[in-house]
C-alpha cells in the first residue's frame, strides 16, 4: 500500500500529466483528421465514379455534394442496431470494433514529413520497427472479419468471411516479401529512414516491378476492386457483413476506407518518397512535406477508384492463382535479385 | 513547435499504447451510439438469419473448403519464413557472403517445398 502511494505521488506530477494530456492532443491531432479523411474518400471515390460512369454522383446535399459523407454519418447513427438471434452476441459486437481500430493504430507511426519552421521530424511514435508494426498490426484486421462472419451464425457472412480471410493473407506473404526488398535498399525498418533513403531517387525507379506487385496486393489486401470477392454482391449479398447494421455496418465501412488511406500512405513512404518533393528545386520545395505526402496518398487513393471504375472483377481461382502461383514466385525472385544487388553495390541509406 | 514534440510521452510505445486506448475507446463509443438513439425493436423476422428471405434451410456451423484451412497453413510457413528474413535483411551488410549464402540455402530448401505443394495441386482452385 506504501509503495502504491509512492508512486502514485510520483507518477501523478502536473509535469506527467501535462505531457499524457499533450499526447492525447496530437494523437485526436492525428485521428480526427484521417477519421475526417475517410468520410471524404467516399465522397472522393462516389464522385469519380460517377464521372467514369457519366453521372454527377453525390450533388445535392451541400454545394458538389460535400455533404454527404456526413449525411451519411448521421444516418448511420440513428438507424436501428439488431443483433441474430442466433448469433454469438459479445463476439458479434467486437468483431466490427476489431476490424476498424488497427488500421487506426497504424496512424500512431507514419511520419508526416519534417516540421517547416524547425525541421524536426513530425511523428507520434518513431520506432525503429515501423515496417514490422505496420505490417503485423493490420494484419489484425482478418480476425475481425473472421469473427465477424462466425459470429453472425449465417450462411452468407461465413462464406464472406473465409474466403477474406483467405485472401487476405494470401496476399499478405507476397506483400511482405515486397517490403523486405524495400528494406534492403534503404537499409533500415523505420519509416523516417526509409523516406530519407530515396533523396537521390524514389524507391518506384529502381523496384518498379515491386513497386506495381504491391499496388496490386494492396487492393486485393483492402478487398478493393477487382477483388473485392468477399463481398461479391451477386453470390455472397455483402460478404461478412451481412447481418450488421447501424453502426456495426458503418464500423467495417470506416475500417475498410480508413485501411484504403492507411495502405496508400504506406505505399507513399516505401515506394513515392513519402514527404519529399519530385525534385528538389526552388519552387517544389517550398510546398510543406505533409501537402506532398497528402498528394502523393490522394493520387493512389485515386489509384484504388480508378481502377473500380474499370477493371471487371476477378473469379476467386484466378485471385488465389495470382496471389500464390505469380506474385509469391516473383516477390521471392525479385527479393534474391535485390539482396544480390545490395551486397555487391551497397544499400541506398541515406 | 519543437516545445510540443518534448511534450510528448518520451516512450513511443506508451505513445502507441495511448493511440490504441483512444481507437479502442473511438470503436466502442461509435458503436454504442444506435443503441442510444434507437430503441431496439426485435421481431422473430428480423433477428432470423438472413437467406434471401427465405426460413434458414440449416445452420450456418456447417464444414466448409478444406482448401481455407491449406491456404491457411501455407500462409503459417510462408510469413513465419519472411519474419525470419527480416533480421538477416537488417543487417545484410554487415553478415559475410557466408551469411548471405546461409540464407539462400534456406530459401533453397524452402523453394522445393513450394515447388512440391504446387506439383501436389495445393495451390490448385479450379
Amino acid at each position: 500500500m506504501e509503495l502504491l502511494t509512492h508512486y502514485a505521488t510520483t507518477l501523478v506530477t502536473f509535469d506527467n500529466l501535462l505531457m499524457l494530456a499533450t499526447t492525447l492532443g496530437i494523437i485526436l491531432l492525428i485521428a480526427v483528421p484521417v477519421l475526417l479523411g475517410m468520410a471524404y474518400t467516399t465522397w472522393f471515390e462516389r464522385k469519380i465514379l460517377g464521372w467514369m460512369h457519366l453521372r454527377h454522383g453525390p450533388m445535392h446535399t451541400g454545394p458538389f455534394g460535400l455533404l454527404q459523407p456526413i449525411a451519411d454519418a448521421v444516418k448511420l447513427m440513428f438507424k436501428e442496431p439488431f443483433i441474430p438471434g442466433a448469433s454469438n452476441k459479445v463476439m458479434f459486437l467486437i468483431a466490427p470494433m476489431l476490424a476498424f481500430i488497427p488500421v487506426l493504430v497504424v496512424w500512431a507511426v507514419i511520419p508526416f514529413g519534417e516540421n517547416p519552421f524547425t525541421g524536426s521530424l513530425m511523428v507520434l511514435a518513431n520506432i525503429n520497427l515501423g515496417v514490422m508494426f505496420i505490417l503485423a498490426v493490420t494484419s489484425i484486421e482478418v480476425y475481425g472479419i473472421l469473427l465477424a462472419g462466425w459470429a453472425s451464425n449465417s450462411k452468407y457472412p461465413f462464406l464472406g468471411a473465409v474466403r477474406s480471410g483467405a485472401q487476405m493473407v494470401s496476399y499478405e506473404v507476397s506483400m511482405g516479401l515486397i517490403v523486405l526488398a524495400v528494406i534492403l535498399l534503404a537499409g533500415s525498418m523505420n519509416l523516417a529512414d526509409i523516406v530519407n533513403a530515396q533523396k537521390t531517387v524514389w524507391f518506384f525507379i529502381p523496384a518498379f516491378p515491386a513497386f506495381i506487385m504491391f499496388l496490386v496486393s494492396i487492393l486485393a489486401e483492402c478487398n478493393r476492386h477487382p477483388f473485392d470477392l468477399p463481398e461479391a454482391e451477386a453470390e455472397l449479398v455483402a460478404g461478412y457483413n451481412t447481418e450488421y447494421s447501424a453502426m456495426s455496418f458503418a464500423l467495417f465501412f470506416l475500417g475498410e476506407y480508413v485501411a484504403m488511406i492507411t495502405m496508400s500512405a504506406f505505399t507513399a513512404i516505401l515506394f513515392l518518397g513519402g514527404w519529399l518533393p519530385p525534385f528538389d528545386v526552388a519552387p517544389l520545395n517550398w510546398i510543406p512535406g505533409t501537402i506532398w505526402l497528402l498528394l502523393k496518398i490522394i493520387a493512389i487513393l485515386f489509384f484504388m477508384v480508378w481502377a473500380r471504375g474499370t477493371l471487371p472483377r476477378y473469379r476467386y481461382d484466378q485471385l488465389m492463382r495470382l496471389g500464390w502461383k505469380i506474385f509469391l514466385p516473383l516477390s521471392f525472385a525479385w527479393l534474391i535479385i535485390t539482396a544480390i544487388a545490395v551486397k555487391l553495390l551497397g544499400n541506398l541509406a541515406a | 513547435m519543437e516545445a510540443i514534440s518534448q511534450l510528448i510521452v518520451p516512450n513511443p510505445y506508451l505513445a502507441i499504447l495511448l493511440f490504441v486506448a483512444v481507437s479502442v475507446g473511438l470503436a466502442a463509443a461509435l458503436q454504442a451510439v444506435p443503441f442510444l438513439t434507437h430503441p431496439m425493436r426485435r421481431s422473430k423476422e428480423k433477428i432470423s438469419a438472413y437467406e434471401s428471405g427465405f426460413e434458414a434451410f440449416d445452420t450456418a456451423r456447417r464444414t466448409f473448403d478444406v482448401r481455407f484451412y491449406l491456404v491457411a497453413i501455407l500462409f503459417i510457413i510462408f510469413d513465419l519464413e519472411v519474419a525470419f528474413l527480416f533480421p538477416w535483411a537488417m543487417v545484410l551488410q554487415d553478415i559475410s557472403w557466408f551469411g548471405f549464402g546461409s540464407m539462400m540455402l534456406f530459401l533453397t530448401v524452402l523453394t522445393i517445398g513450394f515447388v512440391y505443394e504446387w506439383r501436389q495441386g495445393a495451390l490448385e482452385w479450379e
